[in-house]
């Protein structure tokens, strides 16, 4: 077992874990924050991802070892005072998800997405998210999602606007 | 008294979803994300041969291992399950949940583990020593159709699970066949299209991988089962039969599902392992699906060959349809398997009036993942071998594939249609949906569009197909679970209104659909109604998601109830107001005599009255809940056209599809935001079909698309923005005039981007090519066509 200590959703939380054990698993197990999803065990399909020291990250990427100190936000911590993320309004209101379970890892992608590219193109939006799968939506009403967040940013938008 | 504030009409709005909120932020609970106390984990040793004998298997170093509350072989499970039930009338082989002395594909359970959290299970299951005596592996199926290279099921000879079905022309009751009809068709034909298509294997690949809790108390003799089902009804029923419980002692509880597109219909052999092992343990056990093991383990879909010959006259009016349907199921029947391709049989009238139809189907074993339901479900197969031979025959008689398809249609005042195959239409106006895509399209235009790239020496090609499939399943003889759809409509105390539904949702949008009819039935705000789903607790009776009948079925029955509570409701205000109940008008949160709005009672004082009645109104019992059953009278056949603009390049023979149009008609829309992201999923899924999906075996039964690394389902940048359209054709089975939308995207989009990418490739003499588009197919065509 090694001890590891992380902010995530900006609280310090030790615990010890057996090194093999991913971030996610640590995550979803321990921390019982299950917003985060695992849709794939090679890394490909984005279901787990979370802003990681101001990033987006694939959870199942790294081992929870290796994110010892670092600050970790997941899809519970998005929203800032109970005021949605744009980027969440921006789903709800365009009907960006249907089952919901690629979701969060859509939108924790996002956020790194617009940080990096405030007005993404239609393509550069497809381009962006392409390390996120989505087998409801098709796609498009997600794009729409996320332009309606790069419109609306700035309007409640605490966690972009911060970063 | 104060003037209400007017509600408006919700039925036909883009209402956006209620059930957003909790998804956005990470709040809804899907099956991984449940923990009881004292539960432990099950995981599955996995065969890793396709076709063997189990000589033997040695569990004692899993058993050994600290944290390990149990292992089970094969044989220890058979005492506790009895074979696993299938859903159809076919003859099925034994399957047992875990083999118990062969295995017939790689992916078949042999062993199962429980241990104190998923990472021991996993290390135990490494740990069983499993040794096999291999057997030939069945994998090409029209080898396997003569008994080779072995049977796999010796009471099944030449590996036939169902042996030359004929449906259509000349076929009787009782199974005679005269083929006359047919012949003379073909016979006084001017052209015959024939060519052998491939509708290949594909994996539903939802992106929440299954995963089940049971949890089973042994001092109440009760079963609580989590799973992330398409249909907890169904998963109710056949959990208590295998386990030896009665229904009422089994309560099934599908909680957030991620997906289920038809493979999440099936109960399946993990589903009734982590009941049976919850109760023989008495403790609460978890099983959750790797992605690796949902590639193998979780049903597929498709795997149809099938052999079409079309005949027409010269003038392009088609006089017969023959289609000759090999179905490679894999190894064993699942809950629905040797159905679906009877589905392919019956649409293979599609859109138009063949006068003579011959399908035939042969379904047989290879040692592969069964298959079962996937996304339209033996109607996308029908419509892509019908499509395409239609565009084959549109090339020979150099006429334009809009114009050959109007010329057959079955034409709007012959509805209801009896087809050759037996499907009865309830409704179309299939030339309005061609001339509205068409329009959409600017088709002429595109025409040019395309002639211009070509004199530019680029590969660009248009295709379009029309579709009609079977939805709103269906009548009750037509499913052995029944066809039927319940619900119960309770108007609480408060006024608030509450209302179950069988049909189980997983990302359709039933709480926002359902909710807004019955904001409008009762003249209510939407948020003072709540639907409740997916607990067999809670949800009295049901029958599930599958076969695009959520609204049609499910929202039908929740109108029914509706309907029954406020004719109760407006007895009780008319005892109120002292006025005749059919004088009684539900609006804008009050309840008022009709030409009265200023003598009207609030909606929630007369649901208080109702449940206080003093005096008690003659003939009425206390109370505002009713239920209804709502059983259709027939399928509902939602219809379209789609068209697709490829281009390939020359160089690599990357196929980018440019365009695509759909004009889909599903009858009435309750909210049309939510029936365009069902088009676009399906769309995404059909094209994926054509362009980059397939389940690949190699030659000894091994899955080599067993990973998101080697099996592609459509990335955002794979797709580009679709163009819908809709006409509106409402159908006289249910009330609501509503067909079904959730397989639309899946039929028509398939065909129409395999003809564009064969229109593409014209200068090449190519006039078919099977799916997918994989580059260097195309590639090969293209230096094909050079030499």
């Amino acid at each position: 077992m090694s001890q590891v200590s992380m902010t995530v959703n900006g609280k310090v939380r030790k615990a010890n874990v057996d090194p093999r054990v991913l971030l996610v698993y640590f995550l979803r197990d321990q921390l019982r924050l299950t917003g985060t999803h695992i849709g794939c065990d090679t890394s490909q399909c984005g279901a787990c991802t979370v802003m990681l020291d101001g990033r987006s990250a694939k959870s199942c990427t790294i081992f929870a070892v290796q994110a010892d100190g670092s600050e970790i936000t997941t899809i519970e911590g998005l929203a800032a005072d109970g005021q949605l993320h744009p980027l969440q309004q921006g789903f709800w209101e365009e009907h960006g998800l249907q089952c919901g379970f690629c979701t969060p890892g859509m939108i924790m992608a996002a956020v790194t997405l617009l940080k990096d590219n405030p007005s993404p193109t239609e393509r550069e939006i497809r381009e962006g998210i392409t390390g996120n799968f989505c087998r409801c939506t098709g796609y498009q009403h997600i794009v729409n999602a996320i332009q309606h967040a790069a419109t609306n940013r700035g309007a409640g938008a605490p966690g972009l606007s911060k970063r | 008294m104060a003037v209400s504030p007017v509600l408006p009409k919700l039925v036909g709005e883009r209402v956006k979803r209620r059930e957003d909120p909790r998804l956005i932020q990470g709040r809804a609970t899907y099956v991984d994300d449940i923990e009881l106390v004292g539960m432990q984990c099950i995981a599955f040793k996995r065969s890793d041969v396709a076709h063997a004998r189990i000589r033997s298997i040695d569990t004692r170093a899993a058993q050994a291992m600290d944290g390990v509350e149990a292992v089970f072989t094969g044989a220890q499970i058979a005492e506790l399950l009895a074979p696993m039930p299938i859903g159809t009338p076919f003859p099925s082989p034994d399957h047992r949940a875990v083999a118990v002395d062969t295995v017939r594909f790689s992916g078949e359970p042999v062993a199962v583990v429980v241990a104190r959290d998923r990472f021991v299970a996993r290390d135990a299951v490494d740990a069983i020593v499993v040794s096999y005596d291999p057997l030939p592996a069945v994998v090409d199926v029209e080898l396997a159709m003569t008994g080779k290279p072995t049977v796999i099921h010796p009471a099944f000879p030449n590996n036939l699970a169902v042996a030359l079905v004929p449906a259509g022309t000349g076929v009787s009751a009782d199974g005679k066949v005269d083929d006359s009809k047919v012949d003379e068709a073909f016979a006084r034909a001017d052209v015959v299209i024939s060519q052998r298509m491939v509708n290949q294997r594909l994996a539903p690949t939802t992106m929440e991988p299954r995963g089940v809790v049971a949890h089973y108390e042994p001092g109440k003799g009760t079963m609580t089962i989590w799973s992330s089902t398409q249909n907890p009804h169904i998963l109710r029923t056949f959990i208590a039969a295998l386990t030896g419980l009665g229904e009422n002692q089994v309560r099934a509880i599908a909680p957030e599902v991620g997906g289920g597109f038809g493979a999440k219909i099936n109960i399946y052999g993990e589903e009734y392992v982590t009941a049976a092992v919850s109760k023989r343990l008495g403790i609460p056990v978890k099983w959750t699906e790797d992605r690796s093991e949902a590639f193998v383990a979780t049903t597929h879909g498709r795997d149809i060959v099938g052999y079409v010959d079309l005949a027409a006259k010269r003038d392009g009016t088609v006089l017969g349809l023959k289609l000759r349907l090999i179905a490679d199921i894999g190894a064993y029947n699942m809950l629905l398997t040797a159905a679906i391709p009877t589905l392919t049989q019956l649409m293979a009238n599609a859109n138009y009036k063949i006068p003579a139809v011959r399908a035939t189907l042969t379904e047989v074993f290879t040692n592969k993942t069964p298959t079962d339901a996937y996304r339209g479900a033996g109607r996308p197969e029908a419509t892509y071998f019908v499509e395409r031979a239609m565009d084959m025959l549109a090339r020979e008689l150099k006429m334009d594939p809009a114009e050959l398809r109007r010329k057959n249609f079955i034409e709007p005042n012959q509805f209801p249609f009896a087809t050759q195959t037996g499907a009865v239409y309830d409704s179309g106006d299939y030339e309005k949906a061609l001339d509205r895509a068409l329009k959409v399209a600017q088709w002429d235009r595109l025409k040019a569009e395309r002639d211009k790239a070509r004199a530019e020496g680029r590969l660009v090609g248009l295709g379009l197909s029309m579709y009609v499939e079977v939805c709103g399943l269906g009548p009750s003889s037509a499913l052995p679970t029944g066809g039927w759809e319940h619900s119960q409509v309770t108007i609480e105390r408060d006024g608030r209104i509450s209302a179950t539904t069988g049909a189980s949702p997983h990302g359709q949008g039933n709480e926002t659909t359902f909710a807004q009819m019955l904001a409008d039935q009762f003249g209510v705000p939407l948020e003072h109604i709540t639907i409740l789903h997916g607990d067999t607790g809670v949800v009295k009776q049901g029958i599930g998601t599958f076969g695009s009948r959520s609204q049609a079925v499910g929202g039908t029955a929740v109108h029914m109830a509706g309907s029954k509570v406020k004719a109760k409701m407006a007895k009780f205000a008319a005892a109120l107001l002292e006025a005749h109940e059919d004088d009684i008008v539900f609006e804008n949160g009050t309840i008022s005599v009709k030409g009265a709005p200023a003598s009207g009672k609030p909606f929630a004082s007369v649901a208080a009255f109702a449940y206080r009645p003093v005096p008690l109104p003659e003939g009425l019992e206390p109370g505002l809940s009713d239920e209804a059953f709502f059983e259709p009278g027939n399928n509902t056949y939602p219809f379209g056209c789609h068209i697709s603009m490829v281009e390939i390049d020359r160089k690599t023979g990357e196929p980018t599809l440019l365009k695509l149009v759909a004009v889909d008609d599903a009858g009435n829309l309750i909210n049309p935001l939510i029936v365009e992201g069902q088009i676009h999923g399906g769309l995404a899924q059909g094209i994926g079909q054509a362009m980059v999906e397939e389940v690949v075996y190699n030659e000894d039964g091994q899955l080599v698309t067993g990973s998101f690394m080697d099996y592609a389902i459509p990335r955002a940048i794979d797709l580009p923005r679709f163009e819908l359209d809709a006409t509106v054709t409402p159908t006289p089975v249910n009330p609501l005039g509503a067909k079904g939308v959730g397989e639309a995207g899946t039929l028509g989009a398939t065909p129409s981007v395999v003809s564009a990418a064969v229109d593409a490739l014209s200068e090449f003499g190519v006039k078919h090519i099977d799916m997918m588009l994989r580059p260097e197919k195309l590639w090969r065509i293209i230096q094909g066509g050079r030499s």
